[in-house]
């Protein structure tokens, strides 16, 4: 695995948002490497720009400075090659779960009508919605429409899968069963994804590599190897491998979002107290 | 979706309408409506007809109005039964339509096309701000000095007066598409008319059906305005001829025609709409009119 070249590189990235006179830096000199078939998890505070690198890295948002590099080409603009499943959903609305699993190769036109037909109605039944195929988005379930963007973006077979936060907002029972089931899926077959959350356990027990992001500026921490044995489950959160990970992340994490608070007197004082939390 | 679970076919056309009519007359809606409006034929029956209170005894009461309207020879020469009743209204509407139709012909692309294209936008926007908010009836002179005869400038008014209303809810309704559906169609690959047709015109379509029930109402509005000013035959023209004449009688019968005529019309729409927007429709679990 190591051999092949990084799937993509970011090198020396930076990003502001605002008017010139009120200019905030939001991402600082960021450099990171995404490796080949591997899933490399970006966690960070709260608001500390992790949106920012996806849109970065989808190109949806152009850097101000530095490089992203796709297979060794520079990202131009959004394509299906980074595709992105999104913090909110974005189901189309006016389509139907098979409607939306279609609509990027029926776009492009690079499947042939009757194998774009066989492709989609099986990864509809990967992902457990053969029921729904033909109900709209509002006709779903939160869980079941986190799924069926799971399915619109796997049928495109994109080099990278970039997640933001695809199961924030779900009930603790569904998200498991989402981490549960995403982790199913990426083992089966060899994907390259980037999964950003700020689920710390979340990120541990799907990721290869850990990155854990500074406060804003958001910068690169520390990157952290994973190496929980495969094939995983959940109850491989409380090994102690994975509890020195998670104290290890959290230590940082606690620091970085401090830094919001630097200065500010009695509320840094709530925050001290709860970052000695266990 | 009554029938959860069950693959059940969907009704279509005439009988889903049979279907959602039967449904309804098992919701509170089709008696609130019949004792809403027995509620107020009452009260205008008591203030009119019986304790005849001032300013009411001045105009018809509902009983004389309603007695007219059935009857097979009408005291002032207009009832259901006469064929002038029908020419008005078919006049009428035939106006209203070809105006809504032109409107929306040309304001939906406009709407479209400012809302998508921010440079159009900036080329259009300030003509249409500009005249928009002249009222109609201040282009009735215009429009009779522009076209000779009546029809022509009758249409002409009522197609101005919807089309403003239609393309400025069109353009917002583009406006109020949320970004993660163009970003989505971006990562999967689409090129730009491809984002338009697949993204901007769905996307737009609830601001559109609002824009379009507001803007045949518009339409009524406008025409009945431009009627009352010179027309030969139409509702509004069967109002004011009626008013000149003192044929009251006749006069409150051609604005109730009007309302109920209206009111199909814009409901008329608005089954357009739901139809069109099924996965709005069934997820609000409501089914028009
Ligand atoms: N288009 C933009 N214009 C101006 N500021 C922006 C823009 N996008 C993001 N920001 C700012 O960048 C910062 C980081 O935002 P971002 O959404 O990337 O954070 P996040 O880590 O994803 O937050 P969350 O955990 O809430 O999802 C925020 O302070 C936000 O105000
Ligand atoms: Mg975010």
């Amino acid at each position: 695995m190591a051999d092949a070249p990084d799937m993509m590189q970011v090198n020396n990235v930076s990003k502001a948002f605002g008017e010139d006179w009120e200019r905030e830096m939001v991402i600082e000199n960021l450099s990171l490497k995404i490796r080949r078939n591997q899933l490399t998890a970006i966690v960070g505070p709260s608001g500390c720009g992790k949106s920012t690198v996806v849109n970065l890295l989808a190109g949806f948002e152009k850097p101000d400075s530095g490089q992203i590099l796709l297979d060794g080409r520079p990202v131009t603009g959004p394509s299906k090659d980074t595709l992105v499943v999104f913090q909110e959903t974005a189901l189309m609305p006016w389509l139907t779960t098979y409607q939306n699993v279609t609509f990027g190769p029926k776009l492009r036109g690079d499947i042939p009508r009757d194998q774009l037909k066989e492709a989609a109605d099986s990864i509809i039944e990967t992902v457990g919605l053969k029921e729904f195929r033909d109900k709209y988005p509002l006709q779903l379930s939160g869980g079941m429409q986190r799924r069926a963007e799971l399915a619109r973006a796997l049928i495109n077979q994109p080099l990278v899968m970039i997640m933001d936060e695809p199961f924030r907002g779900l009930d603790a029972m569904t998200r498991q069963l989402m981490q549960e089931f995403y982790m199913r899926l990426c083992e089966q077959e060899a994907r390259t994804n980037v999964f950003v959350t700020s689920e710390l356990e979340e990120a541990i027990i799907l990721a290869d590599s850990l990155v854990v992001l500074s406060n804003r500026p958001a910068t690169v921490r520390e990157v952290v190897q994973i190496d929980l044995p495969r094939p995983r489950n959940l109850e491989m959160l409380s090994s102690s491998q994975a509890y020195e990970y998670k104290r290890h992340a959290m230590e940082m994490l606690h620091e970085e979002a401090l830094k919001s608070f630097k200065g500010v007197g009695s509320s840094s004082d709530f925050l001290e107290s709860y970052s000695r939390r266990p | 979706m009554s029938n959860q679970g069950v693959s059940g076919h969907a009704p279509t056309g005439f009988q889903y309408f049979l279907y959602k009519t039967w449904k309804s007359l098992k919701t509170p809606m089709p008696y609130l409506a019949f004792a809403g409006i027995g509620l107020w034929l009452l009260t205008y029956f008591l203030l009119n007809e019986y304790w005849k209170i001032f300013p009411f005894f001045k105009i018809p009461g509902p009983v004389e109005v309603i007695t007219e309207w059935l009857s097979r020879d009408p005291i002032w020469g207009t009832s259901l039964f006469t064929e002038d009743y029908y020419i008005n209204i078919w006049v009428s509407c035939r106006r209203v339509i070809i105006g809504f139709a032109l409107a929306t012909v040309l304001g939906v692309p406009l709407g479209l096309f400012m809302g998508w294209s921010k440079k159009f936008k900036d080329y259009t926007f300030p003509v249409l701000e500009t005249l928009r908010p002249i009222p109609i009836l201040a282009w009735v002179p215009l429009a009779i000095v522009m076209f000779s005869g009546f029809e022509t400038p009758i249409i002409y008014l009522a197609t101005l007066a919807s089309f403003f209303v239609t393309a400025l809810n069109t353009m917002l309704g583009v406006e109020s598409i949320d970004e993660s559906y163009f970003r989505a169609a971006g990562c999967l690959g689409s090129k730009k008319r491809h984002v338009f047709i697949n993204v901007v015109v769905p996307g737009s379509l609830p601001f559109i059906f609002t824009g379009l029930q507001i803007s045949i109402g518009v339409a009524w509005f406008s025409l009945v305005a431009a009627e009352m000013i010179s027309g030969d035959y139409g509702l509004g023209y069967m109002i004011m001829a009626s008013y000149m004449v003192n044929k009251y009688t006749t006069m409150v019968m051609a604005m109730l025609t009007l309302g109920l005529v209206g009111w199909i019309t814009s409901a008329m729409v608005r089954a357009a709409g739901n139809r069109m927007m099924r996965w709005r429709a069934k997820a609000l679990g409501q089914g028009g009119v």
